[in-house]
């Protein structure tokens, strides 16, 4: 368990994408199985647990130190995971048989979450720090180290030296600790067999265009569909069994049991998953408070009932379509959901058109919520995983665009920790400068050193890590919406602010107004 | 302590330039310039610059010296370990602390009873340093900095380790350790060595002249070269120490890649070590631990424990709980860094 809790540290600190697969895969080329396997089921989220609660690990700790003690020292530290694993008493000279990573999972698969509390205390007298840390992390639902599951695969996917939709195809239809798994990428067996399961189809993605691409390209060659501000999934049904896949491969299923109740058999099919009241989508933000929950209520599920809006089919019955055109599979999808309607699942229509031109007037007419732009896809293209350049493309529409001030500056991580990247932008209310968003990006690398050298000599404040600077610089910022929100100052959030131009020129009682920020409500 | 004894608080002061030995007419560690001031050790929250007489250890006065050269005080007295010097009515003796190079505890006498103040000290061994002697008083004036039972340092080995394993797994990359330029800096290096590193380690120019110091007065520590004599290409899989601030500022700019580290005490809460930027934190401190300040409370058995700064109320409560007599006096001026 120690060396596993050591790689949960080391990733935990480590900022960038590469140094988190170097340690993984160092990891999986050393450790031993079934242990590598189970950490690998722990890192892509696949090991679940009747989690402890919160307050019996503290009762734990309680019965262990003095809860002044504790008390204070929960204070200064801020988790109580890791305020338990550190001041948990150790015995000198360690006690007791420390515990491995596959005899913990052993243990604690089907105990009750009394039971858990029970198992892990001799474990927590065992352990070392961070290996209590760990276990605690492990027991109580979430690691919180940033590695998605996706880069997981990553890091397995290289350390093996094959494609990672290759992993991915055949993931759900493995359980963990995936020996099967290991003796292929090691060289010892051929991939495995995983039969007639539901798993998931590594998806087909799209490049970002340019409204100075387009000229290159034929619109003869390609269908539109409007883009969706939802979430990709699939909705895979095989053998019987019911999947829905995020856009990352994530079993989502359990969270959207109106989308499961509803799902036809034998398919596998490719769609945007929305909030859809009386035929109308809802924000984002609705959608957000339903991805939120990862066991919905019914109250949730009433008033904010979910929908897929279908444009892909990759499998019908026994027959894989990815080899067919899109045009093809897009006649296949029609013709089976004409036999076949499903309530809360309907059709993205296609968007007709002659020209460029005409798609991009029909693409900045369409304010309505929902629409992010469009998506263009050849007609003869053939389902490929990943995201091949030109055959697929998201249009999406102008973004929107505000005058902030810069208020507040932080340094960000990794190659940018000792530059001042990440930034706090307001808006005016009345004479106030009111917080109005945070963005780390979009910028050069110049201008950021600009940009860096200019917090440093007007900070006016210190909070920390934090400065506090002169409002004198305006930033154009561009972002693809606003909603309201209860957790900023302002009342109100923008989806994906990103720095459109730093106004060097423009004197900061130009800046917009919180006032404006909120006419762009969606 | 007898009970015709007098009270500590008649003869030892906690007061707004620091703690005052009245009957010695002395301060410890003042915080303004003072006539006669001890001085535990050469940390600059301790040894300030200005004072009129100093009396402190050798190795104190060679680091006073070396950092406020003329300004290290009028007259710089040195007294060695375990020598006795009296002053009014008050023998003092300086005994080792653990802490850093020439760090003491400071001893005092007086009508038959006997304070101890700690200054800043650690228990496990140092191969840079004479190691803590516990001295047996009727009051301890005990530092605090990390007077929280979360703090309890691994051993050094382990964390020197996890150093040497990251530079064999990030070879391409400089790895850059923050350090105190004062003690932590020659003890990570020593750590180093005794871990059978041998390449050399290059120093920022903030660590040179002390650990230039270290080196003269006998305290081997390998080769080190200033970073400034590499070409930046030749640092990377190098290690280089450089002050804890300039890890994540401009200066690590000039390294390729660089890999951040700090070797601190704080670095055992994780999100504190997250804040801060830090890669690879390393939990080696120049403090005592909370298993080592509470034990040495018990060992030296005082009656009367005082606390002068750091997270004074936990330790305050533990030692009322068990039984002396404790107060926290709060001293301001201390900075929260090692």
């Amino acid at each position: 368990m120690n060396r596993f809790a050591a790689l949960l540290d080391a990733l935990l600190f480590t900022p960038s994408r590469n140094g988190k697969l170097r340690l993984m895969q160092e990891y999986f080329a050393t450790a031993a199985d079934p242990e590598r396997g189970w950490a690998l089921a722990a890192l892509t989220g696949e090991l679940v647990f009747d989690a402890a609660k919160p307050n019996q690990v503290r009762a734990l700790a309680a019965a262990r130190v003095d809860p002044e003690l504790l008390g204070w020292s929960y204070d200064f530290v801020g988790d109580l995971a890791e305020t338990v694993s550190l001041i948990w008493p150790e015995a000198p000279g360690g006690e007791g048989h420390v515990p491995t990573l596959p005899e913990i999972v052993e243990r604690l698969k089907g105990a009750s979450r009394a039971e858990v509390a029970r198992l892990i205390e001799p474990w927590l007298d065992a352990l070392d720090a961070t290996g209590r840390w760990a276990l605690l992390k492990l027991v109580t639902g979430e690691l919180r180290i940033g590695v998605s599951a996706r880069l997981a695969k990553s890091a397995l996917a290289e350390w093996g030296g094959v494609a990672i939709d290759r992993i991915e195809e055949i993931w759900h239809g493995l359980p963990p600790p995936y020996q099967p798994l290991f003796d292929w990428l090691e060289g010892r067996r051929p991939p495995p067999e995983i039969g007639d399961l539901p798993t998931f189809c590594p998806l087909m993605l799209a490049q970002p265009l340019d409204d100075a691409e387009i000229a290159d390209l034929h619109p003869r060659d390609y269908l539109a569909e409007w883009k969706w501000d939802g979430i990709r999934v699939q909705l895979v049904s095989r053998g019987g069994e019911k999947r829905l896949y995020s856009r990352s491969g994530d079993e989502i299923g359990a969270a959207f049991p109106d989308i499961c109740a509803v799902m036809a058999p034998d398919v596998t099919l490719d769609g945007e998953l929305l909030v859809i009241r009386n035929g109308e989508v809802a924000s984002f933000n609705h959608l957000q408070q339903r991805l939120n929950r990862k066991t919905p209520v019914a109250k949730l599920l009433r008033d904010l009932p979910a929908g897929v809006r279908l444009y892909d089919m990759l499998r019908e019955g026994p027959e894989d379509l990815r080899g067919l055109s899109f045009a093809e599979r897009r006649r296949r999808l029609e013709a089976w959901y004409a036999r076949a309607p499903r309530p809360a699942l309907d059709l993205s229509p296609l968007v007709p058109f002659t020209s460029w031109e005409e798609l991009a007037d029909l693409r900045d007419g369409a304010r309505e919520r929902g629409i992010e732009g469009l998506m263009l896809k050849r007609a003869d293209s053939l389902y490929v995983a990943g995201r091949p350049k030109g055959p697929w493309f998201k249009w999406k529409r102008g973004a929107l665009t505000l005058d902030t001030v810069l208020m507040y500056a932080q340094r960000g991580h990794g190659k940018r920790s000792s530059f001042y990247s990440d930034y706090t932008f307001g808006a005016w209310r009345g004479d106030e400068l009111v917080p109005v968003g945070k963005a780390y990006s979009g910028f050069t690398d110049e201008e950021l050193r600009r940009l860096d050298l200019w917090v440093r000599n007007n900070t006016v404040k210190r909070w920390g890590p934090v400065r506090e600077v002169r409002a004198q610089i305006v930033l154009e910022v561009a972002f693809d919406s606003v909603h309201r929100s209860t957790r900023h100052r302002s009342g109100v959030a923008m989806r994906f602010p990103r720095i459109h131009r730093i106004r060097w020129d423009k004197p900061v009682r130009e800046a917009d107004t919180v006032e404006a920020l909120e006419k762009l409500l969606t | 302590m007898p009970s015709s004894a007098l009270r500590p608080e008649t003869w030892i002061k906690a007061t707004p330039a620091g703690l005052y030995c009245e009957p010695g007419d002395f301060h410890i560690d003042p915080l303004v310039p003072v006539p006669r001031a001890l001085i535990t050790h050469g940390h600059g929250d301790h040894a300030r610059p200005g004072n009129e007489r100093v009396l402190a250890t050798p190795g104190t006065i060679a680091i006073m010296r070396l950092r406020y050269a003329e300004l290290a005080g009028g007259s710089l007295q040195p007294l060695d370990y375990g020598e006795t010097i009296t002053s009014g009515d008050v023998t003092v003796r300086l005994v080792p602390a653990g802490h850093v190079l020439g760090s003491a505890q400071v001893v005092l006498d007086y009508h038959g009873t006997r304070a101890v103040v700690s200054g800043d000290y650690k228990r496990r061994p140092d191969p840079t340093c004479e190691p803590f002697e516990p001295c047996n008083c009727d009051l301890f004036i005990t530092e605090a900095t990390f007077g929280l039972p979360v703090f309890r340092h691994p051993p050094d080995r382990i964390e020197i380790d996890k150093l040497l394993h990251s530079l064999s797994l990030f070879r391409e990359r400089c790895h850059v350790v923050g350090v105190y330029a004062l003690g932590k800096c020659q003890r990570v290096l020593a750590l180093l060595r005794r871990a059978g590193y041998d390449e050399p380690v290059y120093l920022h120019g903030a660590l040179i002249g002390l650990t230039e110091l270290y080196e003269n007065l006998g305290v081997s520590l390998g080769p080190v070269l200033p970073w400034t004599d590499a070409p930046r290409e030749a640092l990377k899989g190098r290690i280089v120490l450089a002050p804890p601030a300039a890890t994540t500022d401009r200066w690590s700019r000039r390294l390729p890649d660089p890999l951040v580290a700090i070797a601190s005490g704080w670095m055992r809460v994780r999100q504190r070590a997250k804040a801060r930027g830090v890669e690879l934190p390393l939990v080696i401190s120049d403090h005592a631990d909370w298993d080592e300040l509470t034990a040495t409370i018990d060992e030296v058995a005082a009656e009367e424990v005082w606390v002068t700064h750091g997270r004074e109320e936990a330790l305050v409560y533990y030692a009322t709980r068990k039984g002396y007599r404790a107060r926290s006096l709060a001293l301001t001026g201390f900075e929260e860094d090692e």
